[in-house]
């Protein structure tokens, strides 16, 4: 397929209705559904050190929702019932729940892979100085969010000064062997778009990180995923706000991709919110659409069978998931377009 | 009615209202343009940013400045596009220069 410029846009109705999602894979002649279930993703509060303008979460140091000890425990539970490959724990920066350690060390003694959606800078919060050793002594996957190799861009998504700071975290896992050649220890960074466009191709762009934080700061790292910015919550007001709501959905249903569909993180993914309650992803949680009503609502009552072929709910924001190369927790979905 | 409407960047295949399979020649051409060949997607684009500067195309110069972003082009880069853009134009205007000198000579002692 080649990449459409938009200059040569067709005429094309902007998805709004929740529906419209389901519309264009019955179009296709796709339907939505899980496999089985690889990935449990908990994202275990949206209380976090930066409040990043894209953040589809909303997080920020003044959110006080974050997952208590007790539903930690019935999330580790699950990990021990039910042996999930992957256990995905993301925030907020979920660092700073105080039972954060306690879940990825119980999730790495049951042999569970443990990935943690690391800012880099909350390294620097009282406390966590330490996470580097920590993330190695459990050997944890971090992938760490860095919108560009540049100072400009980074800092007007994530906050002035972010960017100097990631490059002294990353420095600091770097230092303990993480994303560095001829060690095991993963170091994956994102890039999102710094605005209301998609991102670029992922292999294209990863060359780019490599080669510019390389020689510009002397930092390592292993893969570099593309995440398509959500049209929910922080950058749903930024769109609003720039007057770039339409045009942007516009431009995610154009780019809408039928090969994406098949790599949807949703159809091998659980996501747990902070109270316990399941959805079909973070993005899903954060418009609180649960999963199917037919099934179990919460961690407590989870059920693989049940789970594994399920239908995923749907709305407008999915179309973010399949424009151009897809976009999923993982990044990328297909290769070319 | 103003010129140069925003909107109407979205209404180009309106064009291909009248004598559409000219129409449909040109977007078959222009498609076949975008595609990674030689030059990669983000090659193209920058191309395309500097040379709608150079014909000041202003629908042109938003679908281009998008594409860039989306190829994974920055500020900087784009901006030295713009003035490598800017440069042979401003060189095309100069060297015409001995057209004047030519003509000027012509009737000069």
């Amino acid at each position: 397929m080649v990449p459409a410029l938009p200059f040569l846009n067709p005429q094309i109705e902007v998805a709004r209705a929740p529906n419209r999602f389901d519309e264009k894979l019955t179009s296709h002649s796709l339907e939505l559904r899980a496999s089985k279930v690889e990935t449990l993703q908990v994202n275990v509060g949206k209380l976090c050190n930066q409040a990043c303008k894209h953040c589809h979460v909303d997080a920020s140091p003044a959110r006080t929702e974050i997952m208590t000890r007790e539903t930690v425990e019935q999330v580790i539970g699950a990990l021990r019932q039910f042996r999930f490959p992957t256990l995905d724990i993301t925030g907020g920066a979920p660092e700073l729940n105080p039972s954060f350690r306690h879940l990825v060390s119980e999730a790495r003694d049951l042999g569970t892979h443990v990935i943690v959606r690391h800012n880099l800078t909350v390294m620097f919060d009282p406390g966590q100085s330490n996470l580097p050793h920590f993330f190695r002594e459990h050997e944890v996957e971090v992938v760490s969010s860095l919108p560009y190799f540049l100072e400009q861009q980074t800092d007007a998504q994530r906050g002035q000064g972010v960017f100097h700071k990631s490059i002294e975290a990353l420095l600091r896992l770097n230092a303990v062997g993480y994303g560095v050649d001829g060690s095991s220890l993963v170091l994956n960074l994102v890039y999102n778009p710094v605005g209301a466009f998609l991102p670029p191709p992922q292999a294209s762009i990863e060359a780019d990180f490599k080669r510019e934080l390389l020689t510009r700061y002397g930092v390592s790292f292993n893969h570099l995923y593309t995440i398509t910015n959500m049209p929910i919550k922080r950058f749903l007001d930024y769109l609003r706000r720039s007057g770039n709501e339409e045009r942007y959905m516009r431009k995610l249903v154009e780019a809408f991709n039928s090969h994406a569909v098949e790599g949807l993180m949703c159809r091998t993914l659980v996501s747990v919110d902070w109270t316990g309650r399941l959805f079909d992803c973070d993005f899903n949680q954060m418009l609180e659409l649960g999963v199917a009503p037919e099934l179990p609502q919460s961690i407590a009552e989870f059920d693989p069978l049940k789970f594994a072929s399920r239908r995923v709910m749907t709305g407008a924001h999915c179309f973010g998931c399949t424009a151009g190369a897809g976009s999923s927790c993982g990044g990328a979905v297909v290769n070319s377009l | 009615m103003g010129y140069y409407e925003e909107e109407d960047l979205n209404r180009f295949p309106e064009i291909g209202k009248h004598r559409p399979e000219l129409f449909e020649k040109f977007m078959a051409w222009y498609e076949a343009c975008q595609a990674d060949g030689a030059l990669s997607r983000r090659e193209k684009a920058l191309i395309g940013f500097a040379v709608a500067h150079a014909v000041q195309c202003p629908y042109c110069i938003d679908a281009y400045s998008q594409a860039c972003l989306e190829g994974g082009s920055n500020m900087e880069q784009m901006t030295e596009a713009l003035h490598m853009a800017s440069a042979i134009r401003g060189g095309a205007s100069l060297i015409h220069g001995l057209q004047a000198h030519n003509s000027v000579n012509k009737v000069s002692m």
